[in-house]
């Protein structure tokens, strides 16, 4: 995983590089959480733009970030997901409460 | 033997979380026979792996057993069926449920047999607490339609 951290606008962006199933989120779990912690963004955006797969493990890692980024006041979003993700995303009804930015934006 | 089906194959795996992206990229790539989109392959992958999932987390509670895929191909129809000796589904009503959990610590999102109901045609739940359970899947690939969408993904691609 690859995250940003963009100081100005206290955005952290954090890019997974990999499928998303039960197996991987563990360890994206644990990045993330560490990233989040550190920097205490106002807004996490989740970039999508490198997973190819997310199955519904992928919908309790996000909501369990959001839950996360509540607690500390903030928001989040996800930019860059493809097809077959989005609609994974859309049936969980996750994106009630992560909506998906449709500007691309590099992060 | 003279087989029934067009096609058929069988895998057996021990239940590791990272046999999961094993399994559906296997079951996909003999899917991938009957000449489907890439959506209706992400589909097959999606549902694949909630039922192995399921299998390694709820059914052997993360202790190892042998997760078993039987897949054959019939006409235009893929059929997976995905069965584990584990411990079994005590109410599969309950169990197929959107949003309901039995492992709530774990950050499950309570979506598995809604994902599998509605990327697959038929999705039927057999399980006998104690003996295992067992998940078959159909699909029908639609391939008269997916000419022109296959056409258009090779087109998305060049673009």
């Amino acid at each position: 995983m690859k995250t940003k951290f963009e100081e100005k606008n206290n955005v952290l962006y954090l890019e997974i590089t990999e499928e998303i199933d039960h197996h991987t989120t563990e360890k994206i779990r644990r990045v993330m959480d560490n990233e989040i912690t550190r920097f205490m963004p106002r807004k996490i955006v989740f970039d999508f733009s490198n997973v190819s797969f997310m199955d519904s493990a992928g919908i309790g890692l996000l909501i369990g970030r959001y839950k996360l980024i509540k607690l500390l006041g903030g928001a989040a979003e996800i930019i860059n997901a493809n097809k077959s993700i989005s609609k994974v995303l859309e049936m969980s009804g996750v994106l009630k409460i992560i909506p998906i930015q449709k500007e691309k934006k590099v992060g | 033997m003279k087989s029934r089906y067009d096609n058929e194959m069988e895998l057996d795996f021990l239940s590791k979380s990272n046999n999961e992206a094993f399994a559906r990229i296997t079951v996909a790539a003999f899917a991938a026979q009957l000449d489907p989109t890439i959506e209706e392959l992400a589909d097959i992958k999606t549902a694949v792996s909630e039922a192995v999932t399921n299998s390694i987390i709820h059914g052997y509670e993360n202790t190892e057993g042998l997760v078993k895929i039987k897949a054959t191909l019939l006409n235009n129809v893929v059929q997976i069926e995905i069965s584990d000796n584990g411990k079994g589904i005590e109410d599969i009503e309950l169990a197929r449920k959107p949003l309901y959990t039995s492992k709530g610590n774990l950050e499950r999102s309570g979506m598995g047999f809604t994902i599998m109901e509605s990327f697959m045609d038929e999705v039927e739940i057999h399980s006998v607490v104690g003996i295992g359970t067992k998940i078959i899947m159909k699909k029908k690939i639609n391939k008269e339609n997916n000419k022109e969408e296959i056409e258009e993904e090779k087109n998305a691609l060049i673009d």
